[in-house]
């Protein structure tokens, strides 16, 4: 990683100063093991609370006809049925908008015009997801989906998708773009020497040389937004609970809606009660399927990366 | 002869500029400008609306909604708790997640053996980076909220809980962003050092740290907007849902309960009433003054002292 130190007897320095670099090299090792046990304390927390959870309940009740951590029906299908649409909805967006954003600011922007909108995107990527919750809650589900859809609820797993879409078209835009900025300058003035539009050259020959950072962006961006708490816990509705279902148009409960309404009630659900114990199951399946994009998305990166 | 130039070099110019307009490249710029547009046009309206909610709560009531409690009443409730609460929980960040991370990311880049072991921290900080922040939230209350209850430090949900909690959470990013900081810095000024015969540390403190400084501010100041804005982990790890009052102690203040901005934002964004949807959008603004304020320094920081070597 960095220039070796000049050795030899003569340069080994003081005893004073070897005790010195060894101290300190003693608190960095330290300090950087704190990492790996964060990492098994998450891990082990989930792990024995969820095992504790399962014993403490029957398997048809995880089948049961929805989750109502309460009533003891702790439905999978119906949580992560509504974490898939909800990330569907977010993906249908935040794709095309943000791939679409990227191919502009890549390969179409002045550097001026760069220069002011990666800040604004940057902003709107630092604004608070509850924000965007109360947002999706107030304008898009009032305004845009029962606008749309005049027979929609109060409260919608298509108005909460499309909030977490907006909170992930900056990740979306931001990854993708540094991958195709990432595509040598010869590629594109090739195309151009054959007499390419920039249509053509940003489509065929910058996109396809920049899929998997591309891709490793889309992986990303499905894995923050199954992991998205506060848009779904706010826009979603299903606060008590939910029966099974992908209506769109209707309330729903998502892996991380269920946990954010169990902790938010959280006065009477405490120690080893089932609901309780939920949370950690919950926690666990959520940690396992972001786990899973992330490791399948970090695959894409390094493949970006050793591509030139 | 003259003509016939004239006719050859229209007729190249002509074939070099097409035949056609090209329809599907104007179609396909606007498509592109039209989603990049789009996208900033989400933000101004969502800064907008919430202005314009939000504003008149401030003129109506002045300086008084920052400083009185919460309350049940819309027209009594105040954010005083709230920036409080984030202004502990912001300093406990800072104070722990900022050395920690800034420390680990030096091991990594500058005493780390290129090993499996070093493969496997690596690995498993960019993996913790990805873990969704309501699971932090978990750890919260599992281990902090666990271990001060054990310690008797009043039920465990207290602010120090909720600070850990944040700082582990935005630990992964700071050691990602300095690590990368650390790494950009040249070799020639690494070997210079060496040159002169300092040791590992004195190059790392006097030569490597000042120079990847403005990108380690950066980070770290990015990751703070982040871990002030977060509204789901202390939802788990302890923080209150509504009003609650302390006898106001120095001790009430680190073992009693406490909220933070976006838990405000979140209760008073369920409640039912009209008049709270005001009070949500003004606590908005308070809560986008801290972050955008964060953002915008960290912003300027790097086109500041951005330099390539």
């Amino acid at each position: 990683m960095t220039a070796a130190a000049p050795s030899g007897s003569r340069l080994r320095g003081t005893p004073a100063r070897r005790r010195n670099e060894g101290a300190v090299k003693g608190v960095l090792v330290a300090v950087s093991g704190l990492s790996v046990l964060v990492s098994a304390g998450i891990v082990l927390s989930l792990i024995f609370e969820a095992i504790q959870f399962l014993g403490s309940i029957e398997l048809p009740q995880l089948f049961a006809d929805g989750w109502f951590p309460r009533r003891g029906m702790f439905s999978i299908p119906t949580v992560v049925g509504g974490s898939i649409m909800v990330t569907l909805i977010a993906m249908a967006v935040a794709a095309p908008i943000g791939l679409a954003s990227a191919i502009y600011l890549a390969e179409y922007a002045r550097p001026r015009t760069r220069k002011i909108v990666k800040p604004m995107l940057e902003i709107l990527a630092g604004i608070p997801s509850v924000v965007l919750g109360f947002f999706a809650l107030t304008i898009i589900n009032p305004v845009v989906v029962r606008g749309l859809f005049p027979d929609a609820k109060a409260s919608t797993l298509l108005a909460a998708g499309l909030g977490v879409g907006i909170l992930i078209i900056p990740l979306v835009a931001s990854v993708s773009e540094d991958a195709m900025r990432a595509v040598p300058q010869s590629l594109r003035e090739a195309s151009y020497g054959l007499g390419a539009r920039r249509i053509t050259t940003s489509l065929r020959v910058v996109l396809p040389a920049a899929v998997s950072g591309v891709v490793a962006a889309l992986i990303l961006a499905a894995s923050r937004a199954v992991g998205e708490t506060m848009i779904v816990a706010l826009a979603a509705g299903a606060t008590a609970g939910s029966l099974f279902t992908l209506d769109p148009l209707g309330p729903g409960q998502t892996l991380t809606g269920a946990m954010a309404s169990l902790a938010a009630g959280s006065d009477n659900v405490t120690g080893d009660s089932s609901a309780f114990l939920s949370l950690f199951f919950l926690g666990f399946l959520l940690f396992v399927i972001t786990l899973g994009l992330n490791l399948l998305g970090d695959v894409f990166v390094r493949r970006t990366r050793q591509r030139y | 002869m003259s003509t016939t130039q004239a006719v050859t070099s229209a007729t190249v110019a002509r074939s070099l500029r097409g035949k056609r307009v090209d329809v599907v490249g104007y179609v396909f710029t606007a498509v592109l400008l039209f989603s990049l547009l789009f996208t900033l046009a989400i933000l101004a309206v969502l800064v907008g609306d919430q202005l314009q909610r939000g504003v008149p709560v401030f003129l109506e009531r002045g300086g008084d909604f920052l400083t009185s409690p919460l309350s049940s009443r819309p027209d009594r409730a105040g954010v005083i708790q709230g920036i409080v609460g984030t202004a502990m929980l912001g300093v406990m960040v800072a104070l722990l997640a900022f050395p920690v991370g800034i420390l680990t990311a030096v091991y990594l880049e500058e005493y780390a053996p290129a090993n499996a072991v070093t493969r496997f921290i690596d690995v498993n900080i960019r993996n913790l980076a990805g873990v969704p922040s309501v699971v932090y939230g978990l750890l919260g209350l599992a281990a902090f909220v666990g271990f001060f209850s054990a310690l008797g430090v009043g039920n465990g949900r207290n602010v120090l809980s909720g600070g850990l909690t944040l700082a582990v959470l935005i630990l992964p990013l700071v050691i990602i962003t300095s690590a990368e900081a650390i790494r950009a810095v040249p070799n020639t000024i690494r070997e210079a050092g060496y040159g002169i015969g300092a040791s590992r540390w004195q190059v790392v403190r006097r030569l490597v740290l000042p120079s990847a400084a403005p990108g380690i501010l950066t980070g770290t100041v990015l990751a703070l907007s982040r871990a002030l804005g977060e509204t789901a982990p202390l939802i788990l790890a302890g923080a209150v849902l509504g009003s609650f009052s302390t006898a106001g102690g120095i001790d009430d203040l680190f073992a009693g309960p406490y909220t933070a901005l976006p838990m405000i934002v979140f209760d008073w964004a369920r409640k039912p009433q009209e008049e709270f949807r005001a009070l949500t959008s003004a606590a908005i603004l308070v809560l986008l003054a801290v972050t955008i304020l964060a953002n915008a320094v960290a912003i300027f920081l790097r086109n500041r002292y951005d330099r390539t070597w």
